[in-house]
């Protein structure tokens, strides 16, 4: 009997620590922690929620500890955005009895994680009336908000809470009685980009790839008629020369040369997996050092896969790893239509996506390309959600926007950035508020009609 | 000789703690509230009023070189309004330090949020309205905090004040005459209790 008892509590002993261990091993040496998951992440966050160091980047930290990295992240687009509530107006004391309702002065009041069964669009877990918390009494300084219900003010095309750019009463003043679409609609942006373009390079320098190393014909034509046929973008830089050349250049080989796309890219929920260190404080864009991401060791995470998106993929691309080659090819380095549809649509299995080739705007596209229209009229996929945007350090000077969710949610963000350049405020913010219409790739007209314009107008009769 | 050390370190520890410690009651006890509060008004009142005269009276309105516009930011040489610029100073402070704050309130505000919230906001600044050229003080508690508030009238020194104010459609006053109390700066400061 006792010898029996003994052996139940050996074995029970060695089973704990053998637990333990796996337990710890996955905790302090595992890249991923499925074990430690508490619940989902949202949609934004579900890339890298096995990284916890990601956010959690102390196990003792608080609230400030996960502010700083929401806003390590974060906080370089809600000041693009002009955010309409920034920390700064609720750390006023006189605020104090609005703190006990809503903290706002932390982005988790708002947007807790790991809430799978509470979290809504845009990553929010609060009840969709809180703006009644500081704007109870709206109705006597708004009549035209008498009766309206507070689960109503995030409606499409009314408010948003961090980015209003597009919505604000002076902005929807002067866009009144605008017509649906401009005399001669183009992207300012793309053709800015387009005609900023180089010339292809006269006379190509003899490739420096080394003899015998592979077949190389095909892969030197295609260089030879690519924007990287130039004595600085030659074959070994990219793969490197003598013993450091690599017939597989690293994943993010690209970044040297094209830190502006690559840093949109390592944003958005295409390229964020890459930008996670090992040492997490280090992750991009917490720390903005691009080129220490170059280096695969000091990477946690493999790439992104179509397999791991929450959205509808095509089955056989499931298990693809999603780099910079995945859209622009290694060797044709492809820019128009194949990196801005063709790529896309080469992934993407969704209602809006799989319209898309029916829609107006990809006749736009095939109508420029026959050169009825002028260049910039097309509207591509990225047209819309990896726009041309204009440098910051260097005016004048576009690039692709490579961050796919920059201008997406809400979507009224694309309305300046994209929309307006050849519609009228109202047809945009109407067809933006129409989620069939969006669905079918905007066949046809909006059945919804949004008021704000209106009641900015109604307003200044007051 | 380690022990010499460690003795030595403890020290002279102790000597820094107990001078931080003298200096830090000292400090405390040295500034009254008040003088405090009308010190930093001080500083905000002359930056407001230089701003509003130097920067957007003689660069903006007729002159064409400057736009002050409340959304400043999507015009060409946009410039802030000067309640503007005066609350992006309040939260750049706001970011430095806990040690005080400050806010531009008014009974006639155009953005409503900007109306007194508290009791000592909406007797301070009713105050100051009906007695020109004074200051309101008193103590309030908020979230669990005893604050020292001072109130002071916040008078309009030029044309652009009370054009912006008169003009505004969010204005619920139009009829601001230069030399008027068109609201007040709000000072905080936690004290103990």
């Amino acid at each position: 009997m006792v010898k029996k008892v003994t052996l139940f509590y050996s074995l029970l002993t060695v089973a704990v620590v053998a637990l333990a261990g796996i337990w710890a091993n996955e905790l302090f040496l595992e890249p991923e922690k499925q074990t430690f998951l508490v619940g989902e992440t949202s949609h934004g966050h579900h890339q890298i929620e096995l990284a916890c160091g990601t956010c959690h980047q102390s196990p003792f930290g608080g609230g400030e500890v996960l502010q700083d990295a929401c806003m390590g992240c974060h906080a370089k687009e809600l000041k693009a955005a002009h955010d309409s509530h920034p920390k700064s107006k609720f750390t006023d004391p006189r605020n104090a009895d609005r703190l006990e309702q809503i903290d706002a002065r932390y982005c988790v009041a708002c947007h807790r994680e790991h809430q799978p069964d509470i979290t809504r669009d845009m990553g929010v877990t609060l009840a969709t009336d809180f703006c009644v918390a500081c704007h109870l009494d709206i109705a006597e300084d708004r009549p035209s908000h008498e009766g309206m219900g507070f689960d109503t003010c995030a409606s499409a095309g009314c408010h948003n809470f961090h980015d209003n750019r597009a919505l604000y009463e002076d902005f929807l003043l002067q866009h009144v009685d605008e017509p649906d679409m401009a005399a001669t609609p183009v992207i300012a942006a793309m053709q800015a980009y387009v005609n900023a373009q180089q010339p292809a390079p006269k006379q190509a320098p003899a490739p420096d790839y080394p003899e015998a190393s592979f077949q190389v014909t095909e892969i030197e034509k295609q260089w030879l008629h690519s924007a990287h046929a130039t004595e600085d973008s030659n074959c070994s830089a990219c793969h490197g020369e003598g013993e450091q050349f690599k017939a597989q250049p690293d994943a993010l080989v690209c970044v040297d040369c094209h830190q502006p796309q690559a840093a949109g890219f390592l944003i958005g929920k295409h390229g964020m997996r890459l930008a996670v260190k090992r040492e997490a404080a280090e992750s991009y864009p917490l720390n903005p050092s691009l080129k220490a991401l170059m280096q695969p060791d000091a990477r946690l995470l493999t790439p992104m896969t179509p397999a791991q998106g929450r959205l509808p993929f095509k089955a056989d691309v499931h298990g693809e790893s999603l780099t910079c080659n995945s859209c622009h090819g290694a060797h044709e380095y492809s820019l128009g239509t194949s990196a801005s549809v063709d790529a896309c649509m080469g992934c993407h299995d969704d209602g809006h996506t799989n319209q898309y080739k029916a829609s107006p705007h990809y006749a736009q596209v095939l109508r420029e390309a026959a050169g009825e229209v002028p260049a910039g009229s097309g509207v591509t996929c990225a047209t819309c959600h990896m726009p041309k945007v204009e440098s910051e350090e260097e005016p004048g000077v576009f690039h692709t926007l490579h961050n796919q969710n920059d201008n997406l949610r809400p979507n009224e963000k694309m309305v300046r950035s994209v929309c307006l350049d050849c519609h009228g405020l109202q047809f945009a913010l109407d067809s933006l508020a129409d989620p069939a219409l969006i669905d079918n790739n905007f066949q046809g007209r909006s059945k919804v009609s949004i008021e704000s314009i209106q009641m900015a107008i109604e307003r200044v009769k007051e | 000789m380690k022990a010499t050390k460690l003795w030595g370190s403890l020290a002279l520890a102790g000597a820094v703690a107990l001078t931080a410690g003298c200096g830090g009651e000292e400090k405390a006890a040295g500034v009254d509230p008040q003088i405090m509060a009308d010190s930093l008004f001080a500083v905000m009142a002359s930056d407001r009023a230089n701003y509003t005269k130097l920067i957007i009276k003689r660069l903006g309105g007729e002159a064409g070189f400057i736009k002050p516009d409340e959304h400043w930011e999507d015009l060409d040489n946009g410039a802030p309004l000067p309640a503007q610029m005066f609350r992006f100073g309040a939260e750049a402070v706001a970011e430095r330090t806990d040690a005080f704050t400050y806010s531009l309130q008014s009974l006639w505000p155009i953005n409503k949020q900007n109306a007194p919230r508290t009791d000592v906001e909406k007797t301070g600044l009713q105050y100051i309205v009906d007695n020109p050229g004074k200051n309101y003080y008193g103590e309030e508690e908020l979230g669990g905090v005893k604050y020292y508030t001072a109130v002071y009238p916040d008078v309009a020194v030029a044309t652009p004040c009370v054009d912006c104010h008169n003009k505004h459609k969010d204005s619920p006053r139009t009829d601001f005459k230069i030399g008027d109390t068109m609201g007040g700066v709000v000072v905080r400061i936690p004290i103990k209790g």
